[in-house]
């Protein structure tokens, strides 16, 4: 019988080991900040680690367990990794925190709400990450992942990705 | 214990529909008019199959006779898919590509919303993300439809023919099978005559302001959900299983 202060505390190490692992894809953020990494907890001294992908065919799903299992397993524990599909998840769960590391690595965050049916569909405005000003134009519905578009700053001039709502 | 087959084949075919339209979309990767579309149709095409994944993967797990959705993918021949025709249809022009886009993401959207309101547990599942990964498909090739059928006199030509080609085959969305049925009843799918009125609202909205109008259909044309393919396919399958027919077993 482990104490249980024990458990706690190994729980915690856990979750801040896997909480650490940055996204292959969008490698200024970790899959915390992008609200991915849904929960950690210790079951029977296996530490397991509950994840959501962001798209159905995303190809970095793969990789983002990898990445965690081995970031478990290098600080010592046995790992399990779980891939939870509901709740769906959403841009919405994107961290303050996370949301300012995408704006300055250049990616435009998503708009706040953004999980709902008048922001995916409405005409919303992307400030660009680089001068901050409203006045861009999209340019991809489509960007260089799944979960991006492409857009433009008609202030700065600069093309810089949006990260889309879902 | 209930039989678990009929449902499984509805999976099955459901997820054959979602791979072959992303092979379909995939051919596109390097070919497109321009780099944006370059983007779109390879990323519409991840979202398809990783539609199919979900699809084929929940299939073998209910069926649990050690089959992956690997083997479902690769090692099945032509008569053994159920797909509708107009997935398979060879690509034709970018008319084609996107009309044909815009007509199969119509109806998912429809039908995934409602698996939401009423259907299978794990289906809701899959439904909650793809309803909105749908809705980005629909918007993109919707827009595409007035901007080719409202473009140039080249392109509402284009558009005008990939829709007097490609509406005969959109009757098969609708087709229920006797295992569809079965699902029907069970309470496990909707039943596709309910999502008509708004898929044809739907395709109305953007034809109106594309100038196009729904041809009439005297003959509808189906046969892949009993297995009945059009030439292309087999072509198709050669180069999708091409990989694991040559190298048996061959993994990443």
């Amino acid at each position: 019988m482990v104490a249980q202060a024990v458990v706690d505390f190994e729980q915690q190490r856990a979750w801040a080991v896997a909480a650490g692992v940055l996204d292959p894809e969008v490698p200024c953020v970790t899959v915390a900040d992008l609200g991915i990494l849904r929960s950690v907890h210790m079951e029977d001294n296996i530490a397991v680690a509950k994840l959501t992908p962001t798209y159905s065919g995303c190809p970095a799903v793969l990789a983002i367990e990898l990445a965690v299992e081995t970031a478990l397993l290098e600080a010592g524990f046995e790992p399990r990794i779980e891939r939870v599909l509901s709740p769906a998840w959403t841009t919405d769960w994107i961290t303050e925190d996370g949301r300012k590391k995408l704006r300055e690595y250049g990616i435009a965050p998503p708009v706040d709400g953004s999980a709902s049916k008048l922001s995916l569909f409405g005409n919303v405005e992307v400030a660009c990450p680089r001068c901050a000003s409203a006045n861009t134009e999209k340019l991809s519905e489509f960007g260089s992942t799944a979960c991006k578009a492409h857009y433009r700053c008609k202030s700065c001039s600069e093309p810089f990705d949006y990260f889309k709502c879902i | 214990m209930e039989d678990k087959t009929p449902f499984i084949n509805v999976l099955i075919s459901l997820g054959d529909d979602h791979l072959i339209l992303g092979h379909r979309l995939s051919e596109w990767c390097g070919h497109a008019p321009m780099l944006e579309e370059d983007l779109s149709m390879p990323n519409m095409a991840l979202d398809l199959l990783g539609q199919a994944r979900n699809l084929y993967g929940y299939a073998v797990e209910l069926e649990a006779k050690g089959r992956t959705e690997d083997d479902v993918a690769f090692l099945r021949s032509d008569r053994e898919y159920k797909n509708i025709l107009m997935v398979e249809r060879p690509n034709g022009d970018f008319a084609h590509t996107i009309l044909r886009q815009f007509y199969f993401a119509a109806y998912m959207k429809l039908f995934w919303e409602s698996v939401l309101k009423n259907g299978d547990g794990r289906l809701q599942e899959f439904a909650a993300k793809a309803s909105k990964e749908l809705a980005y498909h629909i918007r993109h090739c919707g827009e595409w439809v007035v901007r080719l059928g409202d473009g140039t006199e080249e392109s509402a030509a284009r558009m005008k023919a990939a829709v007097d080609a490609l509406h005969p085959y959109t009757n098969e969305l609708f087709d229920v099978t006797p295992d569809f049925q079965h699902c029907i009843d069970g309470g496990l799918l909707p039943e596709p005559a309910t999502l008509r009125a708004d898929w044809d609202a739907s395709v109305e909205q953007v034809f109106q302001q594309a100038f196009l109008s729904v041809p009439e259909v005297p003959f509808p044309q189906t046969g892949g959900r009993t297995g009945h393919h059009t030439e292309a396919f087999g072509h198709l399958l050669s180069e999708l299983q091409y990989m694991q027919r040559a190298y048996p077993g061959l993994t990443w």
